[in-house]
């Protein structure tokens, strides 16, 4: 199966091994993720001013290049996605406003093309059970918190594929890579985002929040769909190890590195020297690392 | 606290702004707390996410203006997710925040962030945080 594939800014960069990982599993299970020959930042956060027609014009642009490639575009990145998702569907819904992109953008585009996000193609058109045929190197008795964040669940009338309350599609996925998914109660609460910029300290209390309730619900590990929530959730606990007594620090994955290494693929690119907490120790010590080369 | 009401300021330029900026129906809310209660942000807040509606409510804009919770919602909709009448308090936050800069500028300053940080973190955290926080 063909896709076309729209990276976005932060996994062509910061978060690369994510999109490695993401394209090496993928490919592996039969889906080819194309990327879209031309494309442009989406604009990283969604316009909540009703006139601000302006910031829909990037994400516009997107979707119209997507649109020359396909019926279907996806995305790993959640914010991304978010953007996308939201910004089609109001051109779909408002024609006055879409006129108006379009002669903004030099475009003819009525919102034609089906925005997913990876996990929601995996789940869907792929199926979590064709993936766990291909998995090699299970990953027996690892007890990992999925963790959602906001964008691919809020708002739920626009963006959810899943139960907003209690989503389930990344659980899912981490038991066909042979995990013990931990349920916690906070695997849907918001980590600060963007916050951080303005004051870290704040994003670090949230954070705190998250994973001091993972791991009283048992987890040795996290996996989270969004990347900047796996920055903000590893990048904390450098500090909050001073902060907070006693505190414990817990390796945060991209799900995707997670379900290379269960399918055996060469994971030495996927970005392990980005991580704030050492996730390779955990890996080797429990035997899921499979010695990719160079690292 | 002593405040004064009037027609004036819950009739005021400033309050339709508000709504017009949002979509939102401000007299919509009941103050019911249920986005108060699920800010993962309130423990920084100096005025709760309810408090903030109902200030709109009564005309009291400039409290509001002045406060700091504006700017520390991410947008993250718990609220709206939760609100029994589906007011989205994340838009009114954000029109609150677009009255401020449009009226005084940016809130952040670009020159302000340490040059390493801009080589080590997300783009998308810059890129959002200048979309909420500057003009």
């Amino acid at each position: 199966m063909k896709v076309s594939y729209f990276p976005g800014c932060t996994l062509n960069t910061t978060g690369k091994g994510f999109d490695i990982a993401v394209r090496d599993s993928a490919a592996t299970i039969g889906l080819e993720l194309v990327e879209l020959p031309e494309w442009n930042c989406c604009g990283a956060t969604y316009p909540l001013i009703i006139d601000n027609m302006l910031e829909l014009a990037a994400p516009a642009h997107i979707l119209v290049a997507a649109r020359d490639e396909g019926s279907t575009v996806t995305t790993a990145c959640t914010t991304c996605y978010n953007v996308l998702k939201r910004t089609n569907r109001f051109i779909r819904e408002h024609e006055e406003e879409r006129d108006r992109i379009n002669a903004f953008i030099e475009a003819d585009y009525d919102g034609e093309v089906e925005v997913m996000d990876i996990l929601h193609l995996l789940r869907d058109r792929v199926g979590f059970d064709a993936v766990a045929d291909k998995v090699q190197k299970p990953l027996t008795d690892l007890k990992v918190a999925s963790y959602y964040g906001c964008m691919v669940l809020r708002p739920p009338d626009e963006v959810a594929y899943d139960d907003p309350d209690h989503p389930q599609s990344l659980d899912d996925l981490m038991a066909a890579l042979g995990a013990t998914p931990v349920d916690f109660a906070h695997k849907n609460e918001c980590c600060g985002a963007y916050l951080a910029v303005k004051d870290p300290r704040i994003t670090r209390e949230m954070v705190y929040t998250i994973l001091r309730s993972a791991q009283a619900a048992g987890a040795e590990a996290v996996a989270t769909n969004c990347p900047l929530c796996q920055f903000n959730l590893d990048k904390q606990q450098a500090e909050m190890r001073k902060i907070y007594a006693g505190y414990q620090p817990i390796p945060v994955f991209y799900f995707s590195q997670l379900m290379g290494l269960a399918l055996d693929l060469d994971a030495s690119d996927y970005g392990w020297d980005r991580h704030y907490i050492d996730a390779l120790p955990l890996l080797k010590k429990r035997g899921y690392w499979n010695g990719g080369s160079g690292v | 606290m002593r405040v004064r009401l009037s027609a004036e300021s819950v009739h005021s330029e400033l309050v339709h702004r508000i709504e017009e900026y949002s979509g939102q129906d401000l007299m919509a809310c009941y103050q019911c707390g249920k986005c108060a209660a699920g800010c993962p942000v309130a423990f920084a807040m100096d005025m709760l996410p309810s408090q903030v509606i109902r200030f709109a409510q009564l005309g009291l804009v400039d409290r509001l203006l002045d406060s700091k919770t504006i700017w520390l919602c991410a947008a993250c909709q718990a609220c709206y997710t939760r609100c029994p009448k589906g007011v989205d308090l994340s838009r009114i936050m954000e029109a609150l925040r677009e009255i401020v800069m449009y009226e005084k500028g940016s809130h952040i300053d670009y020159d302000d962030i340490p040059p390493e940080e801009l080589m080590e973190w997300p783009q998308q955290a810059f890129i959002g945080g200048f979309r909420k926080y500057t003009v």
